[in-house]
């Protein structure tokens, strides 16, 4: 067919526009990877200010400052908006900016829906937190809503709660598909997939994970939904259905949700520690399949969250073998790093500190999750603070110091600028300091018996919880720092070169600082 | 056909935060509309209404705005497997959609009824309610009184009464329609456009006759066989399953006839008729999920 080919040509090489419209209509990776980061901080800070609330009403036993309803909604949106606010749409953001520059592409694969995906988030938060100021308050049945909380026992503005899940669940698809789709069909000629990036490496498998359980999440909300005005009985056993039903189809979305939030972060590190040690990341290759093979791992241990719910002893000994089975990948990935700095030439710029610290401490997070896979152990351990240091462990010095690292190596790459250095090594050992000092008691008092997401606790716990209080107020102030180093970076500082770092290998470093509004226009050759 | 090596990127695009206005409307329309519905003077459905109409232009616009496009050639051969993709993976986020509905059916009839009824290691809850008996379909609920039990089920009724059993119908539809838009798809790349026409509307018929047999199913159950979303658990999965298909089954059509529509106006060549080959995907999803359901709702 012959077509007239408009010319269009002038479309390609066009500038940000003025003004507000840029971001509202915007089609250009950067932007829409921007927007996502400072939404994401955005919901890093309100989720943070409930950890706040949370840590006020522990800081001494009786009550407080909030009433115990009020302290269940901090609770449960402090687990929604860190989880599904903060950072998944920080690594989307990352996703965005960095993978068409390290694949060599002219942008994602699907501009427009690309803005879509980043829109609706706004949105279905919004939604979410005006619920706090409905009838009968916010969602207050914790982050994973197990029924009955969520639906006999319900507040009313359950209703949009499970529609601001169904809608962040959209972003989260269409997101996904848009990072698939791009690192598939958009590579530059010659880049194979053994010579991708591991960064871009990690978000396929995650978008993979992503499109394989938001339906699933999509399908237990919408069952939630019909059990509570449409008279059905999925989690009632009353009608021949079953609670721990809801259990089994949360935490099969959970439990690779969990990894969706950590195997982008393994890309962060890999990338900085090769980078500052000065030399290739050691067995690539393995790293690559230990990625996969956790990826696939994560659909076959999901039980191991619901131990003490009352499974046949067969169902706990699988799960408590499989969840085992994850050490081995993840034990690969850990002596990969190591190997990697060993005998290296290694430099500790801010990004390099905070991925020597994610290695430690996310070890850590694994080794008491390797604790809590044992069955027999988990019925001590099981709804206990332990439990929280764990997944913290692995959420904030793993997820959280991940997507740091990654912001502090790539923001010369964004704003042309160094960050201040002094100021960065300051907010990492405030960071890690406090960081430790929050969440390393947790596993005392957890395994002394404190239970979990209760807003009072008994008198021999006193001591512990002030000195994890303490810590989490120092945590959180030194992210304002964080903010005034990203803020200062934009405005001032010595101007970054292409390649930025000394050895930093990839093709976003031979593009300009601040990178361009297009770059690859035209494809690079990999060899 | 443009060069390879330069990818249409969109300069930007005002559709994209439409839909994401749509959407806000949507959650407050459909949630505040949820909420009311014990309220009969509550007007909050009109949310909703403006919710639809807003997503529904801004499909509209979008999708004419992506057939502008490429029927000016700004897609290069790379994009349109961007679409190819696209289509792939969306339809593989719906397996997923089903298979946790699926999940839960299996969840149910292997384990949490007959724990109910008292087998097995969990037999500690059959305590609750001693008298429950673990059958399939269940017809009496632990609890009567909270969920009635249907009277009827929709179960096989065995090969001599096939005739008068609604599902068989059904999936002859359903798996004739699946080779009727096949052989639309291959008399359009072979340019007999009358042809192609013609098993279009044969797809169409059968579809929405589908959807036809398959509303007078469920005013039968309502209506005959006492089998409602509040009859219990065999109510809840075989509403739930059965209504997601079809729902589904409905969106295929809307593509589908969307797409005759587009055929009979000249659109599509032989080679260029993507839009044609993603409804037809869908719909081909849409009968591999019935056939699946056909066994584990109705059959087994």
């Amino acid at each position: 067919m012959s077509a007239v080919i408009d010319s269009h040509s002038d479309d390609h090489h066009h500038g940000p526009a003025k003004g507000i419209t840029r971001w509202l209509y915007t089609t250009n990776h950067k932007d829409i990877g921007t927007l996502y980061l400072w939404f994401s901080f955005l919901m890093l800070f309100l989720g943070g200010a409930m950890a706040m609330v949370i840590r006020a009403e522990l800081f001494e036993p009786g009550s407080q400052i909030v009433s115990p309803e009020f302290y269940n909604q901090m609770l449960t949106n402090h687990g929604l908006i860190m989880v599904f606010g903060a950072v998944m749409p920080a690594f989307v953001g990352l996703a965005n900016w960095i993978i068409p520059m390290q694949i060599g592409a002219p942008d994602m694969a699907l501009p427009r829906m690309n803005n879509l995906s980043f829109w609706i988030l706004p949105v279905a938060f919004g939604i979410l937190i005006s619920t706090f100021f409905m009838e009968g308050g916010g969602p207050n049945f914790g982050w994973t809503f197990y029924a009955p909380l969520s639906t006999t026992y319900a507040p009313p503005t359950v209703t949009f709660f499970i529609f601001a899940v169904h809608i962040m669940g959209a972003s989260s698809i269409m997101g996904s598909i848009n990072i698939i789709t791009t690192i598939l069909n958009m590579r530059a000629p010659g880049m194979t997939f053994m010579k991708m990036p591991l960064f871009t490496w990690t978000w396929l498998i995650t978008a993979y994970l992503l499109i394989a359980v938001m339906p699933v999440l999509a399908g237990a909300v919408t069952m939630m939904l019909m059990d509570i005005h449409f008279g059905t009985s999925f989690f009632n056993a009353a009608g021949g259905g079953d609670p721990v039903l809801f259990q089994h189809i949360f935490w099969f979305f959970g439990h690779p949700e969990v990894y969706i939030m950590i195997l982008p972060a393994f890309g962060i590190v890999s990338h900085i520690i090769e980078t500052f040690s000065r030399k290739p990341i050691f067995g690539y290759t393995s790293m690559v399949y230990a990625i996969a093979s956790i990826a696939i791992l994560s659909f076959i241990v999901w039980a191991h969250h619901m131990f003490t719910v009352g499974m046949p002893i067969a169902g706990e000994l699988f799960f408590m073998y499989t969840t085992m089975l994850i050490a081995i990948p993840t034990g690969v990935k850990v002596f990969n790093w190591l190997s990697t700095m060993f005998k290296g030439s290694i430099s500790f710029e801010t990004p390099m500190l905070f991925s020597i610290a994610f290695v430690a401490l996310f070890t850590i997070g694994g080794l008491s999750g390797l604790m809590l896979a044992i069955a027999p152990a988990d019925f001590q351990y099981h709804d206990t603070y332990f439990v929280v240091a764990h997944f913290h462990y692995v959420l904030v010095p793993g997820a959280i110091f991940g997507i740091i690292a990654g912001v502090y190596y790539w923001l010369p790459k964004w704003t042309g600028n160094m960050y201040d250095e002094v100021l960065g090594k300051t907010h990492f050992w405030m960071s890690f300091i406090s960081v430790n000092i929050t969440f390393f008691p947790m596993h005392f008092v957890g395994l002394a018996g404190m239970p979990r997401r209760i807003p009072d606790y008994a008198l021999q716990f006193a001591d512990f919880n002030m000195v994890i209080s303490i810590g989490a107020f120092i945590f959180g102030l030194t992210q304002l720092l964080f903010l005034f180093i990203i803020l200062k970076s934009i405005f001032a500082g010595k101007q970054a070169t292409s390649e930025v770092w000394e050895g930093a290998k990839g093709l976003e470093w031979t593009v300009a600082s601040p990178a361009p509004y297009h770059t690859f226009e035209t494809p690079p050759e990999v060899k | 056909m443009s060069d390879q090596s330069s990818y249409f990127v969109p300069a930007s695009s005002r559709l994209p935060i439409w839909m994401a206005f749509g959407l806000m409307l949507f959650v407050l329309g459909a949630g505040y509309t949820i909420n009311d519905l014990d309220k009969p003077d509550s007007n909050s459905y009109w949310i909703l209404i403006a919710a639809f109409a807003v997503i529904f232009s801004v499909f509209f616009f979008w999708f004419g705005e992506v057939i502008k496009e490429n029927d000016k050639g700004m897609y290069s051969d790379q994009l349109n497997r961007s679409f190819v993709m696209g289509m792939q993976w969306f339809i593989f986020s719906e397996v997923m959609f089903f298979f946790a509905f699926f999940l839960a059916l299996g969840y149910v009839r292997i384990f949490a009824v007959p724990w109910l009824g008292g087998e097995g290691e969990k037999a500690i809850s059959n305590m609750l309610w001693p008298g429950f008996e673990a059958t399939w379909p269940v017809m009496q609920t632990p609890d009567q009184s909270l969920f009635q039990g249907p009277k009827e089920n929709m179960n096989f009724p065995g090969f001599a009464n096939v005739g008068h059993w609604l599902p068989f119908w059904n999936t002859l539809c359903l798996v004739t329609s699946s080779g009727t838009i096949t052989i639309a798809e291959h008399a359009l790349k072979k340019g007999n456009r009358t042809s192609f026409k013609f098993w279009m509307v044969m797809t169409l018929i059968l579809g929405f006759t589908f959807v036809y047999l398959q509303g007078l199913e469920y005013y039968e159950a309502y209506d005959h066989m006492g089998l409602t979303l509040g009859a219990g658990i065999y109510g809840t999965t075989f509403f739930l399953l059965t209504g997601f298909h079809g729902f589904h089954v409905c969106l295929g059509a809307i593509i589908l006839t969307i797409m005759t529509i587009r055929g009979f106006r000249g659109a599509f060549t032989k080679e260029d008729h993507f839009g044609l080959a993603a409804g037809s995907w869908y719909w081909h999803f849409v009968d591999v999920v019935w056939i699946l359901l056909v066994l584990v709702v109705y059959v087994f």
